[in-house]
């Protein structure tokens, strides 16, 4: 066993650091450029799909520092989900995509998501018929995240089979300007949007992936998503902590530091005690993303859960500690405590994943 | 990151795994299983098995007669001999006077105690706690008073686990009442079979007398059995301490448990289905396993830190939270699982050689005294409240 970072994973989190500590707040598109002058995309891909890392803990790095620093950039929407999507089933023509993407010059989304579908990842209600010249989509995506700035979205669609059923899903790549866009921002200040698809015609080359059998590979790239948002939650925990234990340290009532409350110190505790857990937590689900099936969406929802009920106890602690100014929405607090509870809300939230690791426990 | 066994680690999980086989006593596996006391005599015959193995002080170092182990050894050693339901390790003179003695002893100390540690000769107990010294371990009152070559020793110790067992105990005397409490505290090692010395067992609300009080009535102690100065015996209990917090996470125990509770559930009916398949048990079995393997985790990075020669500090403090809130769940679960038959107490049940009936499946013979039991986690050691203070204190640095 080692839990140590190695040189290269070290070297990466302290670049990201300093560069997102100096940076500060600041437009999403100059940042994306700058992400990718730094090889931050790269990082997010092996090398012989063009990049330099792409395993659980490369994500893990980068996704603590995003969440440590609140950034909001759609490296898990490009990087991680259409990226590896295309990574995992391109063809070498599609592949070419890739280096557009980790120069950053190239923004993608995952339109998978549907009205009905909640969190179940092989519901699939949006149809692709074949043509004489390719295929016909018909459906709407919802809540597609970086659905508004993508240049391309990587669409499910069904080609064959029942609203849930895990075969007969396949990919496709639209471009962005082929669809009907209803773009809106996030309650945590991301871009998301509606995705409606009516008769969008597509080539023949637009399919990803082998027709009616990409299930296997959405949820594998689910499941490292899962994890970089693992990674991220904690890296916005870590800075809610901070914050937290500061204000703890100078707020002043009754003539003393509030820190100095046994009542305060002893939730501070705990907040303490269930952020390590969800670093084990996320520790453990980098460490099986290539696992077998089994064991690895075993972690998946393991993590998940308990990202989720971590990420609500810490927010809502720590706006509590601070009391009033916990409530104000410029004070930093806020961007963080927004995050942590809206990650539960992505790819499966804490009763979803525990439903789910009941059912693979029983094999 | 790489998150598993080393090769010889993994070699050394085998020979662990072989020798429980050879070696552990079914009879005596099937009693820690259900959860019913073990004798002195079990304790004794599990200490020499392992003794002659070479593996009784996994913890102490090898010129000692110890195995010399790894942190990451010890956790696998202990990860084996609770699944396989072996006894416990007790651990007074083990694990916590062992490595005093060896820091703070005398060579003439070490030589004589140690051996006799190991052997078994000697059985010790932990003269901590008193009925005004709890949580503030600081305000022990039991005093010792230098007469010549001899302290003598009146006071009270209380909670004193399995001392009714015990003919040596470890004090915390106070030898001087003028100076800050930290630092008038000595320690002192105490013949039990000398005049003076009254051992009292408590009754618990699991029916079991697991722990005593032992009085001391003008005890005369030898001066040699002085461990280290007088009135710096506070460093030496800080120091014990911090070795009783090793493998205070107890994931062995917790995964035990836990594998325990599920068996009982699949055996179980509910509603005409086992009762693991009930959503709602089955929700709260996954949460717990949930917690314990992210837990599992914190407890392996905290040894790899160990192993690297970091003090682990506050991190054992957030191991003892989290790791006996998770014990106590499980023992709730356990008594849940069981349903109607967690009221039923036979204390004659659980002693050995007991051929009556049982009432209900054995399972459940235990359940509920276990989970009675099981409330002291969050007491012993420096209760939870301790430990959060602790935590908040060292990150807070008020």
């Amino acid at each position: 066993m080692d839990f140590n970072l190695t040189e290269e994973r070290q070297m990466l989190q302290d670049t990201l650091r300093r560069f997102l500590a100096e940076t500060g707040p600041q437009d999403s598109a100059a940042l994306w450029a700058e992400l990718a002058e730094l090889g931050i995309i790269g990082a997010l891909f092996s090398e012989e799909d063009g990049g330099f890392g792409g395993s659980g803990f490369d994500l893990s790095v980068v996704f603590e520092e995003i969440g440590r620093a609140g950034a909001s950039v759609p490296l898990l929407e490009t990087g991680v989900l259409a990226g590896g999507l295309i990574a995992a089933l391109g063809g070498e023509g599609d592949k070419t995509r890739l280096e557009d993407v980790i120069a950053g010059t190239q923004q993608l989304a995952f339109a998978h998501g549907e009205p009905l579908a909640r969190y179940d990842l092989s519901h699939v209600g949006t149809t692709a018929k074949s043509t004489p010249d390719g295929y016909v989509l018909n459906g709407h995506k919802s809540v597609v995240m970086n659905g508004g700035r993508a240049d391309t979205l990587i669409v499910s669609a069904r080609t064959a089979g029942g609203v849930s059923d895990t075969d007969g899903i396949s990919l496709f790549l639209v471009e962005a300007s082929d669809v009907q866009r209803r773009s809106y921002q996030t309650i945590s200040g991301a871009d998301a949007a509606e995705i409606y698809l009516s008769d969008v015609n597509l080539p023949e080359n637009a399919l990803l992936g082998p027709i009616g059998g990409s299930f296997d590979a959405i949820e594998t790239q689910v499941a490292r998503a899962t994890a970089a948002l693992c990674a991220e939650a904690v890296g916005a925990m870590e800075s809610a902590k901070g914050m937290t234990i500061e204000y703890l340290q100078t707020r002043q009532q009754f003539g003393r530091p509030i820190g100095k409350f046994q009542a305060l110190q002893h939730r501070m505790a705990d907040v303490l005690v269930e952020i390590e857990q969800a670093r084990s937590a996320t520790i453990n689900i980098c460490g099986h993303l290539t696992a077998d099936r089994a064991l690895r969406e075993r972690h998946v929802s393991a993590a998940k859960n308990l990202i989720g009920r971590v990420g609500r106890l810490v927010a809502e602690e720590c706006i509590q500690m601070h009391g009033g100014i916990g409530m104000t929405g410029e004070y930093a607090l806020a961007g963080f405590a927004k995050r942590m509870t809206m990650i539960d809300h992505q790819w499966g939230d804490t009763d979803h994943h525990l439903e789910r690791f009941i059912a693979l426990s029983r094999g | 990151m790489d998150l598993a066994y080393t090769a010889d680690e993994q070699d050394f999980r085998a020979v662990v795994r072989s020798f429980l086989k050879a070696e552990l006593d079914s009879r005596l596996a099937d009693r820690v299983r259900l959860g019913k006391p073990l004798s002195k005599a079990d304790y004794e015959s599990w200490h020499a098995s392992l003794n002659s193995r070479g593996w009784l002080a996994g913890n102490w170092p090898k010129h000692h007669g110890g195995a010399g182990w790894t942190p990451v050894e010890r956790h696998i050693f202990e990860e084996e001999t609770t699944l396989a339901h072996a006894p416990r390790i007790v651990p007074f003179g083990l694990t916590m006077l062992g490595p005093v003695l060896q820091a703070f002893g005398t060579p003439e100390q070490c030589a004589h105690y140690l051996p006799r540690i190991l052997s078994g000769q000697d059985w010790w107990c932990q003269g901590y706690s008193e009925p005004g010294a709890g949580s503030d371990l600081a305000a022990v009152k039991t005093s010792a008073v230098r007469d010549g070559d001899h302290y003598v020793v009146n006071g009270q110790k209380t909670w004193t686990t399995l001392g009714q067992h015990a003919n040596w105990i470890f004090c915390l005397v106070r030898t001087n009442a003028e100076v800050k409490a930290q630092e008038g505290i000595s320690f002192l090692l105490i013949d039990m079979a000398t005049p003076g010395v009254t051992v009292r067992p408590i009754v618990l609300l699991d029916g079991e007398a697991e722990v005593n009080e032992v009085f001391f009535d003008d005890v005369r102690v030898p001066v040699g059995n002085l461990v280290g100065e007088q009135d710096k015996g506070w460093t030496y209990a800080k120091y014990l301490l911090t070795h009783e917090r090793t493998n205070i996470a107890g994931v062995g125990f917790s995964n035990a448990g836990l594998a325990n509770v599920k068996r009982i559930a699949s055996a179980e009916v509910s509603g005409g289905r086992p009762l693991i398949e009930n959503p709602h048990f089955a929700a709260r079995i996954a949460q717990v396993e949930i917690d314990l393997m992210a837990m599992s985790t914190t407890n392996s990075r905290t040894l790899a830190q160990a192993a690297a020669g970091q003090a682990p500090g506050a991190q054992s403090s957030m191991l003892k939270v989290k790791g006996t809130l998770i014990r106590q769940e499980i023992t709730d679960l356990t008594r849940r699982a069981v349903g109607p038959y967690a009221a039923p107490f036979l204390p004659e049940a659980l002693d050995d050689g007991y051929n009556g009936e049982p009432v209900g499946p054995d399972y459940a013979t235990a359940a509920s005294a276990q989970y009675f039991n099981n409330r002291k986690l969050s007491i012993f050691g420096g209760s939870n409240e301790i430990q959060r203070t602790i935590i908040s204190k060292t990150i807070l640095e008020l």
